[in-house]
């Protein structure tokens, strides 16, 4: 039978990983329990659903820890997540629904890192800081640097993903987060995005955005944050947002939608984002 | 592995994998119907029960993690012969057609009722919030608007009389 552990310390689920990276990490299974009746049993089980090493949301002064293991009901429901970090709090309202957001976590939306993972975007447009730990050690890396390659990431085979750390955006800046899918729930989305815009007045001081199923990883748009820098916060810079994102993105065709679909939808996206005027 | 789960409010022990999905442990071994696999990929919400509280799909659950957890399937809304509010309110608004996403309609409807999660606001705002917690749970005979009037009575009752929903003693 499947060797099942449910770790109590951390210190027990890394020596466990370094012992047995062919075991399944498991948490909401929101991902690897999709048709598991008719899959073969994993090699072995390392549970860490409601493991307390990864759980629990910590505000500190300007700075929020989201464990690993924190589902998108515990963002959604946070009440600083939902006052300060509106974007994250926006995706996990839309990743599935009700059930899958009581069990799909942070962390296996972050090591799974499929090019749709909704919260992905988000984590760019904060500037998120993983927290990674292994038998070795544990270490900080800017998510931005994370993905690299279609659902390869710089997590080593013997980490688990500790915590995601969030700087509280100040009064000035806004966080923004779109998805267009089929239909809000449930569906895998054509393309996502969030945004993290500085603003002085209505000026745009510096912004980051991120899009996601556009490419093979989520990915910030540089082009777009150069270009609205300075301008007014409108047309203006919703025009300025939409020329600089053509050519920028090589979104691709698939079941889901088109290359040409996407394309739009992304421009539209982010002209949105800087049409806001508050 | 040996499995000790709080279901439906008594304590049941099994001998099973690990990896067998919480749907078919109800299904097979512990013969608890009432719970329908749809999609079996986390989608339709057909075999939603309670895990701990939360409304999850029992498709997307591996037997191991539910050692020493509650779960609360269709069969254990009602308090002996008493129906949950909700499913109560189901069949007096015709809430239901072929039968198959009911169970789960009923179970997610009940926590999001239990949880007081539409209270307090008007009817269009009731119904709207009702559609986007109920969003995972997909029927293809109805439409939608008689669960949704289902769900509305059901909320505005326990509302009313707290002691109407289907929470154990």
């Amino acid at each position: 039978m499947t060797p099942y552990v449910r770790p109590r310390e951390l210190r027990e689920a890394l020596e466990l990983r370094a012992t047995h990276p062919d075991w399944m990490v498991l948490a909401g299974g929101t991902d690897l329990m999709v048709n598991a009746n008719h899959r073969a049993e994993p090699a072995g089980i390392l549970d860490l659903w409601r493991f307390p090493p990864l759980g629990g949301i910590r505000v500190a002064g300007s700075e929020v820890a989201i464990g690993g293991g924190v589902t998108w009901s515990e963002m959604e429901r946070h009440p600083v997540i939902r006052a300060r970090l509106a974007t994250l709090a926006l995706a996990a309202r839309e990743i599935g629904a009700l059930q899958i957001q009581a069990r799909g976590t942070l962390g296996g939306n972050v090591g799974t890192s499929s090019p749709v993972g909704d919260s992905l975007p988000a984590l760019l447009a904060l500037d998120a800081e993983l927290e990674v730990a292994g038998v070795r050690g544990s270490r900080r890396l800017r998510y931005e640097t994370f993905c690299t390659g279609y659902r390869k990431t710089q997590l080593a085979p013997d980490e688990l993903i500790v915590a995601a750390h969030l700087r509280l955006p100040d009064a000035s800046t806004r966080t923004m987060w779109r998805k267009v899918g089929t239909r809000r729930a449930q569906s895998i989305s054509k393309v996502m995005g969030a945004a993290s815009v500085t603003l002085d007045g209505d000026l745009v001081v510096s912004a980051r955005v991120a899009l996601g199923a556009v490419a093979d990883r989520p990915i910030r748009v540089a082009a777009v944050e150069a270009a609205v820098r300075g301008l007014r916060m409108g047309p203006e810079a919703a025009e300025a947002a939409r020329l600089a994102l053509r050519g920028a993105i090589k979104p691709i065709d698939d079941v889901r939608s088109t290359a040409s679909y996407r394309h739009e939808v992304a421009e539209n996206l982010v002209a949105r984002f800087f049409s806001l005027v508050s | 592995m040996k499995v000790t789960l709080e279901l439906n409010g008594a304590s049941s022990t099994l001998e099973v994998s690990p990896w067998k999905r919480l749907l078919d442990v109800l299904r097979e071994d512990l013969r608890l119907t009432g719970t329908k696999e749809g999609c079996g990929e986390g989608e339709c919400g057909a075999c939603t029960v309670m895990l701990d509280g939360e409304a999850v799909n029992s498709c997307l659950v591996a037997i191991g993690q539910c050692d020493g957890r509650t779960v609360t399937t269709v069969e254990g809304l009602a308090r002996g012969d008493v129906l949950h509010a909700v499913q109560r309110a189901l069949l007096a608004c015709g809430g239901a057609q072929c039968g198959i996403c009911t169970p789960g309609i009923a179970v997610c409807a009940a926590h999001v009722v239990d949880h007081g999660l539409v209270v307090n606001v008007d009817d269009a705002t009731a119904r709207a919030r009702i559609r986007e917690l109920l969003a995972g749970n997909i029927c293809r005979c109805t439409g939608y608007q008689l669960i949704v009037d289902a769900i509305v009575t059901a909320a505005r009752e326990v509302a009313a009389a707290p002691a109407a929903k289907g929470e154990r003693p």
